[in-house]
């Protein structure tokens, strides 16, 4: 195949990718979408078996090796459950930054198949290109790999942090800049994989002081990461499907960790910095006076949802560690049957990545056209009868719009405190992931109802 | 003077993250996780040099020192690929609009 020809096909493919996000938009039309995605993958790979025109013993091999990651893949895509999805999604990113390592090291090892030079010869700025990619591979692997075992809860969710942490973070940075700039002088082996190590670990010691509550950042940046690693591979293969994708990728992590940082009030450096989510207790601990709240049993929650004429829903990750997406949902089938009017707030941080939440709703056979983001929603809560927050803690919480030294002021909140009546589903007075008591448990119109999510909501369905 | 090469590949990068810009701003609030699996499963392009590495050795010795890096991840990315597309496309059909009747 001619490189003009394969080279407008990878445009095409390039294309197919941007239109495959497009379709992202709406619902409707994410299906079509992802089939766009399929089909431009389907030509990228197509074109580099013609271009290569290979077909011998190697092919052969190629296409074992293709089925044995394929049916990898499609099985654990057939099995995850929907709550495992941020772990899924790290796990992933992690193989990302793992195969552009490994292409990059295969073009330094054999540059002229890529048609870079000769070994120990390599244009200048292939090599830079290739160091590039490499590097920030390595970073998003190892990086994901901790967020994977964060996630997974093999490793603790808390933020480990040391002396002189980011002092050598910043070291190793600069160090990574130096071996890049002497590997392209002396084209040694040697410096390149001490390029790669040095960059395994700078991945790792950025995402342990990370907290776990921090995760839905931490995700959407390595997303990022893999994005731009992709996109420094394809500089070196001079290929374009690559370098669009990569700058696709790399932008879309990008703004997803925006909104991630924008949904809990915090700076991406803030969080970058680490420390959060499990060590900071001040406010907490300070007025741990015994204030009066009113508890009350499914009986009573029944009794006031029967005679509301509107229910807003707040659900939280809690809710999803208890499964009780589905009893939730025939709770509200019971409660639409009485006429009664139901809709779901998001926060953008509900889950433990962005649209989490959305996802686990969607499960559980809830139709996307009753679950709001908190913008759309948060004027209805003052004319509501009643909320009814499941598993959601922190993004409920009125301090953030009035105190100002609480560590979340200024987070985007759910005023759930302006409907008539909160019914509040929780084990206990713990606070949440910020470590801060909630105000909205000791309101005059806030009803705790302590139970486990799921046995709670089917209680209350039975008494409906 | 000819323009290098490079400058090309860096124009079409440059306006590529503009396009990404706007394109993932216009992605609605409730589809950011598939947002996240399918940009997963399209960096997995990748692949095209994990292939190019793969063939790269001769036919006597398909496995050469260079060359296993290809193949290793070729099956890297093919999780990726198979993995990314499938479990978006199980989130996608979840999505369901509101039935009218009752």
């Amino acid at each position: 195949m001619s490189a003009n020809l394969s080279a407008s096909l990878y445009l095409v493919s390039g294309v197919l990718f941007i239109l495959a996000l497009r379709g992202l938009s709406s619902p409707e039309t994410s299906r079509q979408g992802n089939l766009f995605g399929i089909i431009g993958m389907i030509i990228a790979v197509a074109v580099t078996f013609l271009s290569v025109d290979n077909f011998t013993s190697g092919f052969i091999y190629v296409l074992i090796f293709l089925a044995i990651g394929g049916s990898i893949g499609a099985f654990i895509a057939y099995r995850i459950p929907m709550t495992a999805m941020p772990e899924l999604v790290a796990g992933f990113h992690s193989l990302v930054g793992l195969a552009a390592v490994f292409v990059a090291i295969s073009a330094f090892k054999n540059p002229a198949a890529f048609n870079l030079g000769s070994p120990g010869n390599i244009k200048l700025a292939s090599l830079i290109e290739m160091a590039i990619g490499a590097s920030v591979g390595a970073i998003t692997f190892s990086g994901s790999v901790i967020a994977f075992l964060k996630l997974q809860g093999i490793m603790s969710g808390a933020p480990i942090t040391f002396k002189g942490q980011h002092l050598l973070n910043a070291l190793l940075l600069i160090l990574i800049v130096i071996l890049t700039i002497y590997l392209c002088s002396t084209q040694s082996s040697n410096l390149f994989w001490i390029l790669i190590a040095v960059s395994f670990l700078i991945g790792f010691l950025i995402i342990i002081p990370i907290g776990g509550a921090d995760m839905p950042v931490v995700i959407s940046m390595l997303n990022s990461y893999s994005g731009w690693a992709a996109a420094g591979i394809g500089f070196t293969l001079e290929n374009t499907a690559l370098i669009i994708t990569g700058a696709l990728v790399g932008s879309s992590g990008a703004i997803l960790s925006y909104i991630m940082c924008k949904g809990m009030n915090r700076s991406f450096f803030n969080v970058i910095l680490g420390g959060f989510g499990g060590t900071e207790q001040t406010s907490g601990s300070q007025n741990k006076e015994q204030r009066p709240v009113k508890s009350g049993n499914a009986d009573d929650a029944a009794f006031l949802m029967k005679n509301a004429s509107s229910v807003i829903i707040v659900p939280g990750y809690g809710m999803a560690v208890a499964q009780a997406q589905h009893a939730l949902r025939e709770m509200v089938d019971t409660l639409k049957k009485n006429d009664i009017k139901v809709s779901y707030a998001i926060h953008p941080v509900a889950g433990r990545m962005p649209g989490h939440m959305n996802v686990l709703l969607a499960e559980a056979n809830v139709p996307y056209d009753e679950v709001f983001e908190l913008e759309e929603i948060n004027n209805d809560f003052a004319n509501a009868d009643v909320a009814f927050v499941i598993g959601a803690n922190d993004v409920t919480n009125p301090v953030a719009k009035t105190d100002p030294q609480s560590p979340i002021y200024g987070m985007p909140v759910l005023d759930v405190e302006k409907c008539k009546s909160v019914l509040f589903v929780k084990r206990s007075l713990s606070p949440g992931y910020a470590g801060i008591d909630n105000d909205l448990f000791y309101k005059e119109n806030t009803l705790m109802l302590f139970a486990d999510a799921k046995k709670m909501t089917e209680d209350i369905t039975k008494n409906l | 003077m000819e323009i290098d090469p490079f400058i090309f590949r860096l124009s079409i990068f440059i306006l590529s993250i503009f396009v990404g810009y706007y394109v993932v701003w216009s992605v609605t609030p409730s589809l950011h996780t598939p947002l996240m699996s399918v940009t997963n499963a399209i960096s997995s392009v990748i692949i095209v040099g994990a292939i190019i590495a793969a063939l790269s050795g001769s036919d006597g010795a398909v496995f050469s020192s260079s060359s296993i890096y290809g193949f290793l991840a070729i099956i890297l990315a093919a999780v990726n690929i198979f993995g990314g597309f499938l479990v978006t496309q199980r989130m996608l059909a979840m999505y369901k609009k509101k039935k009218k009747d009752k």
